[in-house]
């Protein structure tokens, strides 16, 4: 089966995250004063043929601990979602 | 003595570092394409600065995949020499080699100056022709040298000795002020448990001759030379 895989990866709470406070500042900036904290990662999506949607979940979480994620300074949050069949968008 | 520089695609301090050991080391120097399996029996490995694979999805995370980084690991285990500067520190700590991570500078700038760190730990293979507590001049270049560990990891890093060079200001104060990037405890360089890999975010091998502005990087080599003859005797 083909699936389509979204990983997030985010700087993990409490790290000091540079681009989240600059972004946040700018936003501050443009009158947006409600603006709190402000995190910055990253969005990877892929396709995956897999067996299953729990095969395929275990296989991006293996990605990600290997290569997509450092562990000492992100987190990772996978989504797992079926791909439409050909034809169908 | 034997130098092996490994380049990656991106690499590009891959000749300073070619030249440092050529001259400081007078060591038969060459260079290994990451693609090769190779090390040729070096004496010392060095990973060069630069932009491997463009830094794309984090600096170092596709270098260490690279095919030679199998043959580095084992290196490391065995209990050869490796020297990591800027990328190649990037690298080493991608690949477990060392512990910690480096993140993007706290001012989000690259920065590209002369620096000053201090020797905290001269007994260590790679800072013998120092003396404790020595202050250094040299270049830094990068936009990614915060370094980053969990407090446990940096607790044990402080009291095992290494880490090996911490930013100062000129009089030797580890200062914020004087800390370029955000590290964590002004931390500039460590080494491995096993006292045989170091990694490092500023460039001594551009700091090895008069008419590049500084000197103070040529102990670092001559560290490596004295360690190496050590051995071979």
């Amino acid at each position: 089966m083909e699936f389509e895989v979204e990983v997030r990866i985010t700087p993990r709470p409490g790290l000091l995250d540079p681009q989240g406070n600059a972004v946040a500042n700018a936003l501050r900036s443009l009158d947006f004063p409600g603006v709190g904290d402000v995190r910055v990662g990253r969005l990877v999506r892929l396709s995956l043929a897999a067996d299953s949607a729990d095969a395929a979940r275990e296989e991006t979480d293996r990605m990600c601990r290997k290569l997509l994620a450092n562990p000492v300074i992100e987190d990772f949050d996978i989504r797992v979602r079926a791909a439409a069949p050909a034809g169908e968008s | 003595m034997r130098v092996a520089v490994v380049t990656f695609p991106g690499s590009n301090c891959d000749y300073d570092c070619y030249r440092a050991a050529r001259e400081v080391l007078d060591a038969d120097t060459y260079y290994v394409w990451h693609r090769q399996h190779d090390l040729l029996k070096p004496d010392l490995v060095i990973l060069p600065g630069g932009f491997s694979y463009g830094d794309y999805l984090r600096a170092g995370a596709i270098a260490r995949f690279s095919p030679i980084m199998r043959e580095v690991m084992e290196f490391a285990a065995a209990g050869g020499l490796i020297l990591g500067i800027c990328n190649g520190f990037q690298v080493l700590c991608e690949a477990g080699l060392l512990p910690g991570a480096l993140v993007r500078n706290a001012s989000l700038q690259f920065r590209g100056e002369d620096v000053f760190m201090r020797v905290e730990n001269a007994t260590t293979i790679f800072t013998t022709a120092y003396a404790p507590g020595q202050v250094l001049r040299v270049p830094i270049a990068h936009g990614e040298g915060n370094f980053v560990a969990d407090v446990d990891t940096l607790a044990a890093l402080d009291d095992t000795g290494q880490v090996v060079f911490r930013y100062v200001d000129a009089a030797g104060d580890a200062t914020p002020e004087a800390n370029p990037n955000g590290s964590m405890l002004n931390i500039a360089g460590i080494v491995n448990g096993g006292g045989n890999v170091l990694g490092l975010m500023p460039h001594p091998e551009r700091a090895v001759d008069a008419l590049l502005g500084s000197t103070d990087g040529r102990g670092v080599f001559e560290s490596i030379k004295s360690a190496i003859a050590g051995i071979a005797r």
